[in-house]
């Protein structure tokens, strides 16, 4: 447990995710051009949906990473309520822009498939309704990150709010299943295994794996950035503590 | 890369979509990570810190 929490120091984050970013956006870049190039020219239309099966390829994974990145948070709204993690709420902050923005592509990929597809944009049914709700929650979740100034105080109340908004992730996965949704069930997480020709299969998951990627490089980045957001912060009030004292000093009796 | 068929619009739409979200937010945190950079560096080149403050007062 000591170990974790000298890792989980910010300074050796800094040391460490600096040797670590060029890495894994190296391989998220290889990963998303391999993906890419398999996904349109290697790939061969539908035999139903004929073209529009291009969306699938950047439309799944942004569904993934949305929920992906919003269990991310629910387990470090975990270690800030329970064991004050010292990187817990800078994590959670900086992944809730990141899901935000998957959560959107998939919900504007899946319009785009839609209409084609089903000849509307937009139904109320459970899986997208669900989807539009995930997407709200991580709104609220960069709303009050916001309505407080004390980071500590802003992130307990955001963990909060984070673990009851987890119950909706759940829901998301299994809509197609407890409801009658005009969505396709599940085609690629199943118990009894893809459905999906490995053609299209494979282009799918090397673009899942380079999109989670170049997530993790943006969320480190932006961890980063947090850092140093509350270094600052810190600095300031500690010069402007010292300013006070310095004119209290310097004031006539 | 066949033709993309009647529903062209609708493909092309998505990937446009793709690209300005993730570009709006890879930018986004490339230009905060460098506002704090240069935020923490300035406080830095003033001698402004904990250290600094400790000795100081």
């Amino acid at each position: 447990m000591a170990s974790l929490i000298d890792l989980a120091n910010p300074t050796r984050f800094m040391r460490y995710s600096a040797v670590l970013l060029p890495w894994v956006a190296g391989i998220a870049g290889v990963l998303l051009v391999v993906g890419f190039y398999l996904a349109w020219f290697v790939a061969p239309a539908d035999y139903q949906q004929g073209e529009t099966i291009r969306i699938m390829f950047v439309h799944v994974p942004a569904a993934w990473l949305a929920m992906m990145f919003y269990t991310m948070m629910t387990l470090s709204a975990l270690g800030t309520l329970v064991w004050r993690h010292p990187l817990a709420d800078v994590a959670q902050k900086a992944a809730a822009p990141i899901g935000a923005a998957f959560a959107l592509i998939c919900l504007l990929t899946g319009a785009f498939w839609g209409k084609p597809m089903w000849g509307t944009y937009w139904v109320w049914d459970a899986r997208l309704t669900s989807m539009l709700v995930l997407l709200l929650i991580y709104l609220g979740i960069m709303a009050l990150w916001r309505t407080l100034d004390e980071p500590s105080q802003a992130g307990r109340a955001v963990a909060i709010l984070t673990l009851v908004g987890f119950v909706n992730v759940p829901i998301i996965k299994f809509s197609v299943d407890w409801w009658n949704t005009l969505h396709q069930p599940a085609s690629v997480l199943r118990l009894d295994g893809p459905t999906i020709h490995a053609s299209m299969l494979w282009p799918l998951l090397i673009l899942a794996v380079g999109f989670t990627g170049l997530a993790l490089v943006l969320h480190l980045v932006a961890m980063r950035a947090e850092i140093m957001r509350r270094r600052v912060r810190t600095l300031t009030i500690l010069e402007a503590e010292r300013l006070d004292r310095l004119s209290a000093e310097s004031a006539p009796a | 890369m066949s033709d993309l068929g009647p529903h062209a619009g609708f493909i092309l739409a998505s990937y446009a979509a793709v690209t300005v979200v993730l570009g709006g937010l890879i930018l986004s945190i490339l230009l905060d990570h460098r506002a704090q950079t240069r935020a923490l560096a300035e406080l830095e080149q003033r001698g402004i810190g904990r250290r600094s403050d400790r000795s100081r007062s």
